[in-house]
């Protein structure tokens, strides 16, 4: 089953094209890397799937639901995580998960039981009246991945979700982000640490707005005759005309 | 509805939690207007006076005297010319032109007419209304002591003059402007900024990921602040009323029922502001300089707007404080009613929907 639909999306800002006519599938339950350097054009074209952002042309479909014509929909069946974590810094950790669980409509009682299950699989169950602000970094990260899959969306976006954090907590948030898949939530995930890509199931590699390439980290080392994705990537943009690497 | 209250109660936990926001503001309006109000009732004690005096006769003598036993003056010097007083209130020396008429004990024993001119440096109205009204009475004084031994109906005219701001007005005028200023502040600024913070941490991309709908997201935001709002609003009046005597005269309901659409209006401006800006520095300086400034300036809560230049007085008339002001004005200090002060509230209700509108315009199209 295909949980994202992409079809010649576009967006354009004026003049500048800042997605080019990309189209892509994502199967349920994958974990689909979305690569590219800084201005290649993923943000914006995560901002458009998940509804935020709307497309100059082509079609999506996120969840089943047409990301123009139903973007409610497609929103109560997404969750999201951006680079900065994004928590409330002067809630504690309970209440920010009931915060986004009050968000998305869960009941409370639900919630409770939730935020337990939750700090109990991030093994925090003793910072649950923590501040956030005095959290370290790396759970904090952990923190804000739980609050973006609080309320069992199908899917969820992570925008470079490991940035600035240390070698030993990406792994642990690649953990979770396993578990997350094998419950069955389908994991679209930026980044530019080419060794993440290697976890991904399959990978696409946007430079300059278009996507130049999308297969699973095995074949695409095949096709590029490289040893690793940073290789590819180094290939591939080396292409690019704009952005700042 | 459930998304709507758990996002209020985030929002007072943020006010509630941060000790400065909460002392802006509770504790703000309350010095505000308590420094104001002493400003207003302040004693003044040894205030320099200068005199101007062609006649030199018994009763200029004897009143120039009552001046300076008093506690309030000290008589600084005696001025030959009338030319020199411009020149001495711009040395900033003296508080107080004390200017006898010509024969004063003469005419004031034959016609029973003479006249004194008290002059004050209108750049500071009420310390200016207090001196003159000290020294018109302890003239009086003097004449009902004369009238009593003479037994003849003297009359001493003493004719008032403010340099530099000639239409004094009322000392009240500072309690209805603290008001404006307070409504003003909270509510745009607080919004504006906390606005902006959601943003600059992330938070309110998150939150606009989320099937929250974005009048939900603008309710929430402001509902802490409109209600806080409500809370200093009584607070100041309360004060006001019991600290510094400012009369309730109007009727109470008026009185709320305004300042609630001055609050619309207000909030609206504060949702407008962070419409413009990612950032908390900027919103913070747009709403100090942007909305405070002419507050305070260009109200009527410092300055006239009668004596400001014309194209002043013109923007004034876009200042929603200006409005405000003067609604209160009428209601808490002269007393009228709601049908008297219909004006103002047309034109702030209309200021509130157009903002409004434009603030959600804005907040939706940002989405897009």
């Amino acid at each position: 089953m295909k949980v994202i639909e992409a079809e010649n999306l576009t967006k354009k800002f004026g003049q500048f094209v800042a997605v080019d006519n990309i189209s892509f599938q994502v199967e349920k339950g994958e974990i689909f890397g979305f690569l590219g350097a800084n201005g290649a054009g993923k943000t914006t074209a995560m901002r458009m799937l998940c509804g935020l952002s709307k497309p100059t042309s082509g079609q999506g479909k996120v969840a089943g639901f047409d990301i123009e014509q139903q973007p409610e929909k497609v929103k109560a069946n997404i969750g999201y995580m951006s680079q900065k974590f994004a928590l409330y810094e002067d809630l504690r950790v309970w209440e920010n998960l009931r915060l986004y669980g009050g968000i998305y409509g869960i009941p409370s009682r639900e919630i409770n039981e939730k935020i337990h299950a939750a700090l109990a699989q991030l093994g925090i169950e003793n910072e649950k009246d923590t501040m956030v602000k005095s959290l370290p970094l790396g759970w904090k990260q952990k923190l804000a991945f739980s609050t973006a899959i609080f309320h069992d969306p199908k899917i969820v976006f992570l925008d470079e979700p490991t940035g600035g954090v240390d070698p030993l907590a990406r792994r642990q948030f690649w953990e979770l982000i396993y578990e997350a898949a094998d419950r069955g939530i389908t994991v679209f995930v930026t980044t530019h640490y080419m060794d993440e890509a290697e976890y991904c199931n399959r990978v696409s590699v946007m430079v300059d707005g278009k996507i130049e390439a999308l297969d699973s980290p095995k074949n695409l080392k095949k096709q590029f005759d490289a040893k690793n994705m940073d290789q590819i990537f180094h290939q591939l943009a080396r292409k690019a005309t704009r952005g700042n690497n | 509805m459930r998304q709507f209250i758990t996002f209020t109660r985030k929002e007072f936990y943020h006010i509630l939690r941060d000790r400065w926001t909460m002392l802006m503001l509770l504790a703000f309006p309350l010095i505000m207007i308590i420094l104001f109000g002493f400003g207003i009732t302040t004693e003044i004690k040894n205030s320099k006076i200068a005199v101007y005096d062609p006649s030199k006769d018994l009763a200029t003598q004897n009143i120039i005297k009552k001046l300076e036993t008093s506690e309030y003056f000290i008589l600084s010097e005696y001025l030959n010319s009338p030319d020199q007083i411009e020149l001495i209130f711009k040395e900033g020396k003296i508080g107080l032109m004390v200017v006898f008429s010509e024969r004063f004990y003469e005419n004031l024993i034959h016609t029973g007419d003479a006249q004194i001119l008290l002059i004050a440096d209108g750049t500071d109205p009420n310390t200016a209304s207090t001196l003159t009204n000290y020294a018109s009475r302890i003239i009086m004084m003097y004449l009902q002591e004369l009238t009593d031994i003479e037994h003849l109906p003297f009359q001493i005219n003493t004719e008032v003059k403010l340099l530099y701001n000639p239409t004094l007005e009322g000392a009240y005028n500072i309690v209805p402007g603290v008001m404006g200023m307070v409504l003003m502040l909270i509510c745009a600024l607080m919004t504006s900024v906390s606005i902006a913070r959601e943003k600059e941490l992330g938070t309110m991309e998150v939150i606009l990921v989320s099937p929250m709908p974005p009048l939900l997201i603008v309710l929430s935001k402001v509902v802490p602040y409109f209600t806080i709002s409500l809370i200093n609003f009584t607070n100041v009046l309360i004060l006001a009323v019991f600290l510094l005597g400012v009369p309730v005269n109007g009727s109470l309901f008026t009185l709320y029922l305004v300042s609630i659409i001055f609050i619309f209006v207000a909030l609206a401006l504060g949702l407008l502001i962070s419409s413009v800006t990612n950032r908390q520095l900027v919103a913070l300086l747009m709403s100090a300089m942007g909305l405070m400034m002419p507050v305070v300036m260009l109200s009527g809560l410092m300055f006239p707007i009668e004596n400001m230049p014309l194209i002043l007085q013109g923007i004034a008339q876009i200042i929603p404080a200006k409005w405000y002001i003067e609604a209160i004005r009428d209601v808490m200090i002269k007393g009228l009613g709601p049908a008297d002060v219909i004006k103002e509230i047309g034109i702030l209700s209309l200021m509130a929907v157009v903002l409004i509108g434009a603030s959600l315009k804005k907040f939706k199209i940002r989405l897009e």
